[in-house]
């Protein structure tokens, strides 16, 4: 025992450990500095958020620990019944929890409530680690990917309906991520992320109208991107330049002319992006069938189905859903968040960060964050406070080191020489790459408000248990790697 | 696992990491390095700046009683964010203040409309009512923590002493777009002198607004001293003005001009300092403070009387026979007469003018002052004239009617005061010799084109302002100091040398002195004093003549000189030179022993008179 458990030191991966630290004790700082008042004192003071989340960071490391001791076969041997668990827990939560904010995601247990969504992730994870990892399986067919969209599926459908947390059922999604490196084809994830891209388009800017004739810019941006990823496709996926050049140039030619002709008369554009996506259609088809290539038929499938949907997506928002529907989907997407006036929340945050400027304002100097104009400072929007307090120098170094954070573990996962290691290490990556994407770019105004925490930074234990177990079961795996290579 | 062909898949999950993390890295660089806007924008955030009032300057009279203080007034103001942010509670509010929801409705909508209220903004104060006396904010203040986003401030209002001198302290009202596109002091709500003493010494007056600011939260709340108060700034309060106004002689002066239409100032000849200056119609000062003032403000306006205009440096007069002094001290200075000239006087069947007094034949100086004798002015003024005949072009005649022009311009008429604090002045005239080229040709006028110039009728025109001045350099024998209000040395430094040798300026006295005693004064001299004065009546297109008096006293030693105009009266002597002498005495013994003269000019009424008048 004593000398496996040596071993098992000597095969863990510092980096990773010392990058867990840095993050985690940086954003305890910045919880002090978000929650602070200008009366209060002790950052060590346990009543206030900063104390507590210290005492979370001390009981998550002491978790971790303990999970390193743990026998790196039981997670492979318990994946499924603790998946099963979880899902339990997950269907059990929203009929015990109270309602915080419209949603059914909280359990208490004695003093301290936890969300169980934010340790799904892991047990999922494991589940699918182990599901693909069986002897012989790959990913050839839709087929092969039923089971794992399912694992994931049930998360997210429990998470998302029974307890309305949607973000936290979006995070799911990141196993897609996995799913393509496993052999999902590229196509598929393409097509998820440029489908997520269309429908905040659509929906986000579809209450724009545009300067000109008739339209909005929600139809029209959407439009033209399906444009532009043809145009892509057919030259870097083809590598038929000639025809990538017709296919772009129509289309340049057929928004010139209704330009044109709105001079004299006006035009709806919404019409013509759908003549412009029809005629290049029509031309993959055409290429499709002389070439004889599979391959371009599937860029005119996407064409077809892309526009359908937006379309299609466009006119159920705006006609068939009910109004309070709309505004749930609204404020999904960060247009009807806020009660003080369209963009409040988010302005404010830019505001905060911007005024950081290069080198921030200092620790605990910030006062757009001191002085609560930014919401929910201390958790999902903290960067905010390391914008403003730490400047562009704090706020780009912690991206830096995330990403970092990232590329390890990409590049601990591939020395996995086992498959459960392996998948279980990408899923790790995945799920903190989208939980980093999503947050900062909520936070940055680039994406819509979707609150998630920042991993290992936001206040909260769930999320900082949550996160940590994750991490530190991969990191058992992995040492284990080192005594497999030993005997 | 080694030879995984699909391993090069690596490379493109980290890539989207890489992608993300350099896309959020050029927002973040955008974000804070080149957009320098949001570093203002979080400022204004965090800062209330709650502005500090500081009180205004006091005003005085010259023997340091109090004229003009403070009185403090309240408004309520609302941050229209705050209130709407939670529940607010319209008809508590409304109650607390004694309006009804109409009035509050109304309110509202003028406050929020940026067309009306230019500077709105749903985050800072915006003045919701204003003029409020303690006891209508009383109740408001109590329950004040029941409504967020109210706060009361509290401001200073004019409070008057006395109800007099309402043309020269002029009022305070508020500032307007104009006022605060001009000077970035002001802001809305903010009070500034709009006329008389309090616009011409608002500067000094006004002293300097304090700022205090303060850290707030979210919700508004303070939060505390913004960096530790470094950019605080305390109030400073208006200077103190003491004025040349002596408040009974004011008094007495307004109260004589009571329901007549006309104007009185009275100057220490010495220093210029104005002692009493009425024009009259005048009203109470304490109608143009507060709330009332802009409906009280629109009735003076619209008054028939024009009680707004200040008739004592506005209204402008021929002089008519108090100008005879000036045409005799003129004379005297070209030596065109000696005191012992005489002119021989037909009574009423003198021509060119006639004489409108009984007196005998001929008189010297002394005796055509005394008897204000119209043919005696004529020769004096022809002969001065044309003593030395027309020759070509009249060149010689013009050269001395530009000389006499001058002589009577150094008395400072026929221009406006300069080294003084009296804004609002009329002018007046002389006619130049250009003027009356133009009318008759270059050749085309002689002496007795302009004879009505001899009495003082005719084209000339002067202030009663001017006349009190010229009265007073006749005192000092040939200087004068421009008329002020400010008690401070500061205007008295330019001593204007009148054109007259002092030497002539005896005989003339004498004169004056005559008319109190045997002339058109006799009846209201004060031997105790020996007043000299000048009484004179002029002739009005309009309706019955206005009586003039100009004058000083004690002869030997002057301590005041007067001027009193009062329109439609009739004979100067009826009521301009009583006046006249009863302000004097006022201000020389500190009170009136002429009960039956004070009380007969204080009955005369004589607006109806010119009323009437102006129906036929």
């Amino acid at each position: 025992m004593v000398t496996k458990n040596r071993s098992i030191i000597s095969g863990i991966d510092w980096w990773t450990i010392i990058m867990f630290l840095v993050i985690a004790i940086f954003g305890w700082m910045n919880i002090y500095g978000s929650s602070y008042n200008y009366d209060q004192t002790s950052i060590w003071d346990f009543s206030n958020r900063a104390g507590k989340q210290l005492v979370w960071l001390i009981t998550a490391i002491v978790m971790g620990g303990v999970i390193l001791m743990i026998e790196e076969k039981a997670y492979d041997v318990l994946a499924y019944v603790l998946y099963g668990g979880m899902m339990v827990l997950l269907i059990i939560t929203p009929l015990v929890a109270r309602d915080i904010k419209g949603s059914y995601s909280w359990i208490n247990i004695g003093p301290i409530s936890l969300q169980p969504a934010e340790f799904a992730k892991c047990f999922t994870a494991l589940a699918i680690a182990k599901y693909m990892s069986q002897y012989g399986y790959q990913i050839k067919t839709i087929k092969d990917l039923i089971v794992p969209l399912l694992l994931i599926g049930l998360p997210i459908g429990i998470i998302m309906f029974a307890q309305r947390e949607t973000g936290s059922a979006l995070v799911f999604l990141s196993f897609l991520l996995v799913f393509y490196r496993k052999g999902m084809s590229g196509y598929i994830l393409s097509w998820g992320m440029a489908s997520i891209l269309l429908f905040i388009i659509v929906i986000r800017f579809g209450d724009i109208v545009l300067p000109w004739g008739i339209g909005n810019w929600g139809s029209l941006a959407s439009a033209i991107s399906i444009n532009l990823i043809v145009f892509g496709l057919m030259l870097l996926r083809e590598k038929d330049f000639w025809n990538a050049l017709i296919i772009i140039g129509a289309t340049i030619l057929c928004y010139g002319i209704a330009l044109l002709i709105n001079i004299w008369i006006t035009v709806d554009f919404n019409l013509v992006g759908i003549i412009s996506l029809s005629i290049s259609t029509l031309y993959l088809i055409v290429l499709a069938i002389i070439q004889r290539k599979k391959s371009i038929g599937w860029i005119a499938t996407f064409v077809i189905i892309s526009t359908v949907l937006c379309q299609g997506c466009d006119y159920a928002f705006h006609n068939i859903l009910q109004p309070h529907q709309r505004i749930r989907i609204e404020v999904l997407l960060g247009m009807k968040d806020d009660p003080h006036g369209a963009g409040y929340n988010v302005n404010q945050s830019l505001i905060a960060i911007g005024s950081g400027q290069a080198t921030g304002k200092g620790f605990l100097q910030g006062t757009q964050t001191k002085l609560k104009f930014v919401p929910e400072q201390d958790t999902d929007f903290i960067f905010c406070t390391v914008g403003e307090e730490w400047g562009f120098v704090g706020s780009a170094g912690l991206l830096l080191l995330y990403l970092a954070l990232i590329l390890r573990i990409i590049y601990i996962a591939e020395r996995q020489r086992d498959t459960f290691s392996r998948i279980y290490a990408y899923s790790v990556a995945s799920i903190l790459l989208f939980h980093v994407t999503i947050n900062i770019g909520m936070v940055l105004g680039l994406l819509p408000v979707i609150g998630i925490p920042l991993p290992f930074f936001s206040y909260g234990g769930s999320s900082l248990w949550g996160f940590t177990i994750l991490l530190a079961i991969m990191l058992r795996l992995d040492a284990a790697r080192v005594n497999k290579m030993q005997g | 696992m080694i030879n995984d062909p699909l391993y090069r898949r690596k490379y493109i999950i980290g890539g989207i990491a890489v992608v993300v993390v350099l896309v959020y890295i050029i927002r973040l660089f955008s974000l804070q390095i080149i957009d320098q806007s949001t570093q203002q924008k979080a400022e204004t955030n965090a800062q209330l700046r709650q502005i500090i009032y500081p009180s205004r300057g006091l005003i005085y009279d010259r023997n340091g009683e109090l004229l003009v203080a403070n009185q403090p007034i309240y408004e309520v103001t609302m941050i229209v964010r705050e209130m709407k942010a939670q529940a607010f509670d319209t008809l508590g509010f409304c109650n607390a203040l004694h309006i009804d929801t109409v009035e509050f409705k109304e309110r509202m909508k003028n406050m929020t409309n940026p067309r009306k209220n230019r500077g709105y903004s749903r985050h800072t104060p915006q003045i919701f009512i204003q003029n409020l006396s303690q006891e209508e904010v009383a109740q408001l203040q109590e329950e004040q923590y029941k409504y967020p986003g109210i706060d009361i401030r509290i401001r200073t209002l004019r409070d008057y002493t006395y109800p007099i001198a309402s043309h020269i302290l002029g009022s305070v009202g508020e500032v307007n777009y104009n006022d605060i596109d001009r000077d970035n002091y002001y802001a809305i709500g903010d009070y500034s002198g709009r006329d008389g003493i309090e616009k011409m010494y608002e500067k000094s007056l006004r002293g300097e607004k304090g700022v205090e600011v303060l850290m707030r939260d979210s919700r508004g709340r303070i939060q505390g001293a913004y960096r530790k108060g470094e950019l605080d700034r305390s109030a400073k309060a208006g200077e103190d003005l003491k004025l040349t106004i002596d408040r009974a002689t004011q008094q007495v002066a307004e109260q004589l001009l009571q329901n007549k239409i006309g104007s009185i100032v009275a100057i220490e000849p010495q220093t210029g300092e104005i002692l009493a200056m009425v024009s009259a119609p005048y009203w109470d000062p304490r109608k143009l403070v507060g709330k009332n003032r802009s409906a009280n403000y629109k009735e003076l306006l619209n008054d028939p009387n024009k009680p707004l205009m200040n008739r004592a440096t506005q209204a402008q007069y021929s002089p008519g026979s108090t100008f005879k002094i000036l045409q005799a001290l003129v004379a005297l200075q070209e030596g065109s007469v000696t005191p012992n000239t005489k002119y021989p006087c037909k009574g009423r069947s003198s021509s060119p003018i006639k004489c409108t007094h009984n007196h005998g034949s001929p008189v010297d100086l002394e005796e055509g002052i005394e008897q204000s004798c119209n043919p005696y002015f004529w020769a004096l003024f022809r002969d001065m004239l044309q003593r030395d005949g027309y020759q070509d072009g009249n060149v010689l005649f013009k050269e001395h009617y530009s000389t006499w022009r001058e002589i009577i311009s150094s008395f400072g008429l026929g221009q406006r005061f300069e080294h003084t604090d009296i804004q609002e002045q009329a002018k007046g005239y002389l006619p130049t010799t250009e003027f009356y080229n133009n009318i008759y040709g270059e050749t085309g006028w002689k002496a007795v084109t302009i004879r009505s110039l001899s009495i003082g009728q005719g084209e000339i025109l002067t202030t009663p302002l001017q006349l009190a001045n010229q009265a007073a350099a006749i005192a000092n024998k040939g200087y004068y100091i421009a008329p002020h209000l400010n008690k401070n040395d500061s205007m008295k430094s330019e001593k204007h040398i009148c054109l007259v040798d002092s030497s002539h300026f005896d005989v003339v006295h004498r004169g004056m002195a005559r008319v109190m005693t045997e002339g058109t004064g006799k009846w209201y001299n004060i031997p105790e004093w020996q007043i000299c004065g000048k009484t004179g009546t002029v002739e009005n297109p309009h309706g019955e003549d206005h009586a003039l008096f100009i004058g000083f006293a004690p002869m030997d030693n002057p301590k005041i000189a007067v001027a009193v105009a009062v329109e439609n009266a009739g004979f100067g002597a009826t009521w301009a030179c009583p006046i006249a002498t009863l302000v004097m005495e006022q201000y020389l013994s500190g009170e009136i022993k002429r009960n039956w003269l004070y009380k007969r000019m204080l009955e005369a009424n004589l607006i109806d008179k010119k009323n009437d008048g102006d129906k036929e």
